[in-house]
């Protein structure tokens, strides 16, 4: 349960939306199979994750 | 191109780290002395080699398309914990780390704990050092490990990797106090920068999409993710500068 907690920890951090969110973005360039939408997809990720951490 | 970025980011994600776990080593050594300090730096490096060695040739027999994927992901989730974090930390919102203040918190609660010694190691001391090297290790090992496998280079990022742990420890010995002047939000910056431009990059050509002009368009990528984590800076900053009214 620590391992796991520490694995969670480690890679997905403060801020789970940003790891679903880019897991969603993901899916949708998989299917879509386009360059452009997962930056544009971690630029609104970020976004919504900062003004969330600075509210 | 990629290589330099390879080297660069190894380098400074494992600076970052080795500044962050030699402030520990050194509360440890000079509080509880430095043969257990050090015996347990080694036990760390040792597993530390152990996990790079077992998961590198694992990773080189995965398919390019999955690993990139898989890695891609890890690498982009990861790089966004940095990149939050160090944006957070340039716009004020989040407290800088102070070196100098985790030197003495650490080397009290090392002064004050009690006394066990076996075969003539502090277990206090060992045990300190170890999680300390260990655990700050543990991200550079995964960024050497993700880097390296997917342009097919541990050795590479390991070298990178290296270089800047025979830096940090060179200048440690030589100043022998914790290193405070050294600009860590701005490498940590950086680190975040190139860890979430290669995970946008490698995830997305993982997931089936084709970049133009291939890994010509890895700087414009980096160039983006640049240009947004700039603006976000300032655009956090900007409430706090604004007049009262």
């Amino acid at each position: 349960m620590k391992i796991a907690r520490f694995l969670w920890d480690f890679v997905v951090g403060d801020d789970p939306l940003v790891a679903a969110g880019v897991a969603v973005a993901l899916g949708v360039t998989a299917v879509l199979e386009v360059w452009w939408l997962l930056p544009f997809a971690v630029l609104a990720l970020l976004y919504v994750s900062l003004r969330r951490a600075a509210a | 191109m990629t290589a330099v970025f390879l080297v660069l980011s190894a380098f400074l994600a494992s600076a970052v780290e080795m500044v962050e776990a030699l402030t520990i080593v050194l509360a440890s050594g000079l509080a509880r002395g430095w043969r257990s300090s050090l015996t347990g730096v080694a036990a760390a490096v040792v597993v530390l080699a152990a996990i790079v060695a077992a998961l590198g040739p694992a990773l080189t027999v995965v398919p390019l398309d999955t690993l990139r994927l898989v890695v891609g992901a890890f690498l982009l989730v990861f790089g966004l914990q940095w990149l939050r974090k160090a944006i957070l930390r340039a716009a004020g919102l989040k407290a800088l780390h102070d070196e100098e203040e985790a030197f003495a918190r650490e080397l009290a609660a090392a002064r004050s704990a009690g006394r066990t010694e076996r075969a003539g190691v502090d277990a206090y001391g060992f045990l300190l050092s170890f999680k300390g090297v260990l655990l700050e290790g543990l991200e550079v090992a995964f960024i050497v490990l993700t880097f390296g496998s997917t342009q097919g280079s541990i050795p590479l990022a390991a070298v990178g990797a290296a270089g800047a742990v025979v830096v940090v420890a060179g200048v440690g010995v030589a100043v022998r106090a914790p290193l405070a002047r050294v600009p860590e939000n701005a490498m940590k910056f950086a680190v975040g920068v190139m860890l979430t431009t290669f995970g946008i990059f490698w995830s997305a050509e993982g997931a089936g999409a084709r970049w133009p002009g291939g890994d010509a368009s890895l700087p414009g990528v980096l160039a983006f993710v640049c240009l947004a984590s700039f603006a976000f800076v300032r655009l956090l900053r900007a409430p706090r500068t604004a007049p009262a009214v």
